[in-house]
């Protein structure tokens, strides 16, 4: 191929007004505003979204699946954090 | 199915462990497949599984861009302006399901550019059922009808595929292809309720698509090269013959309410398996189609690499705009 590959795109869609944008997929495309035309044809031909964002994907900085143990295993066992470590008395019934 | 040419001989082997490492960590992999949990792009994988993805992935969006053309074939001649514009919108969803599966297969380290370069130079295989002619309105019934429908059996269980991009992807894709079904039946019952002419037309269709469909299910079991690997490898979850049996028997009361025949002397309910028996499938037609010798295989491929050529023009021009209108903000920032 001696053509120069597109950039690839990650696009978030809001659902809805007052929802978070999510990830739906990616794409490639020449430039940002190209690739918010495309994903509006590739990602919302059924009324999914009310917004688009897209990020090159070359700029998305990941945690390493390796240090998953590391990074998460920490919290694994401060169950104190939820709301239902605490037991309330009966009398209680709303907190 | 849109994959079935991952059932033919050549495919990538699990291979042993070379090194204590690599052992370790084939075996955290295989761990989370048994424990049904999902492999991530980042995640460790034996190479095997990986190449076979790419290759089940890319073989199965070549399948959807290829498959745009026997339906393209009719949308200037649709019957209506509400046909052709439920036919643009399917054909529209067939390419979009090709991207979906173009970016799912990215992230296993390959490119679009590649797989589209691998279709085009004819290295790379697609769903045999796309090597058949539309002759007739009748086959854009036919094919939303049997050809979508027996795409959506292969697909669901796709859906829980152990691959995490795969898996919604397909996910995407089944929600989008129920209207495409649908859509398809939905030409069948309005030829089977007009005229004679037209109810013939949807006998004819049924009778050209019938046995390509029931091939789309790939070869039987016993013949099936990779299915133990892909199954042991949670990407395949259900076998050949029992996704056509699942198809037959959910298909025949439809055919019967439209009030056409099945062209299959040896179809007959089997009380004893609560299945419908079948006749014998041609496989060597089927294998003829796969390797390249179907009714419109040069046809297709030659349309694929026309439309590539001829927008050519359009991929340089968008890339040289990108340029320009990056160098010229450019220079806007350094003169402020």
């Amino acid at each position: 191929m001696s053509e120069k590959e597109w950039p690839l795109w990650e696009v978030f869609i809001r659902s809805k007004q007052g929802l978070d944008h999510r990830h739906a997929g990616s794409l490639h495309a020449v430039d940002a505003k190209q690739a918010v035309q495309m994903a509006r044809d590739v990602y919302t031909r059924r009324m999914e979204g009310v917004s688009i964002w897209v990020v090159p994907s070359d700029a998305i900085t990941a945690s390493d699946p390796d240090d998953k143990a590391e990074l998460f295993d920490p919290m694994a066992d401060k169950v104190y954090r939820h709301p239902t470590f605490y037991k309330l008395p009966k009398e209680v019934e709303h907190m | 199915m849109y994959t079935q040419a991952m059932d033919i001989p050549g495919g990538p082997k699990a291979v042993a462990a070379a090194t204590p490492e690599e052992a370790a960590r084939n075996s955290a992999f295989d761990a989370r497949i048994a424990a049904d949990l999902k492999i991530e792009p980042r995640d460790v994988m034996p190479e095997a599984y990986r190449k076979t993805l790419v290759r089940q992935i890319s073989q199965h969006a070549h399948s959807e861009v290829v498959g745009m053309l026997p339906e393209g074939n009719w949308i200037t001649r649709a019957p209506s302006l509400k046909r052709k514009a439920i036919l643009l919108a399917k054909v529209q969803d067939e390419g979009g399901h090709g991207l979906y599966l173009y970016a799912a297969a990215e992230t296993l380290g390959t490119s679009r550019d590649q797989m589209v370069d691998a279709l085009l130079a004819g290295r790379a295989k697609y769903s045999s059922i796309f090597n058949y002619p539309t002759l007739t309105w009748a086959d854009m019934g036919a094919i939303g009808w049997l050809v979508d429908g027996a795409a959506i059996m292969n697909q669901i269980p796709l859906c829980r595929c152990s691959y995490g991009p795969y898996a919604r992807a397909m996910i995407r894709i089944c929600k989008e292809e129920s209207f495409h079904q649908r859509q398809g039946f939905d030409i069948m019952l309005s030829l089977c309720k007009g005229t004679a002419a037209q109810k013939e037309m949807a006998q004819d269709a049924l009778n050209r698509w019938w046995w390509p469909v029931v091939q789309m299910f790939g070869p039987p079991d016993k013949d099936s090269v990779h299915s133990g690997q892909s199954a042991a490898w949670g990407i395949k979850r259900i076998s050949n013959d029992d996704l056509r049996q699942k198809f037959i028997d959910a298909t025949v009361p439809q055919a019967e309410l439209l009030g056409i025949t099945i062209p299959d002397p040896g179809l007959k309910w089997n009380e004893e398996r609560g299945h419908y028996d079948y006749g014998a499938i041609d496989w060597d037609e089927f294998w003829r189609v796969v390797n390249g010798d179907g009714p419109c295989n040069r046809e297709r491929l030659a349309t694929r690499i026309e439309a590539h050529a001829e927008g050519a023009w359009v991929r340089e021009a968008a890339t040289a705009y990108a340029e320009k209108a990056a160098a010229r903000e450019l220079a806007g920032k350094r003169a402020a």
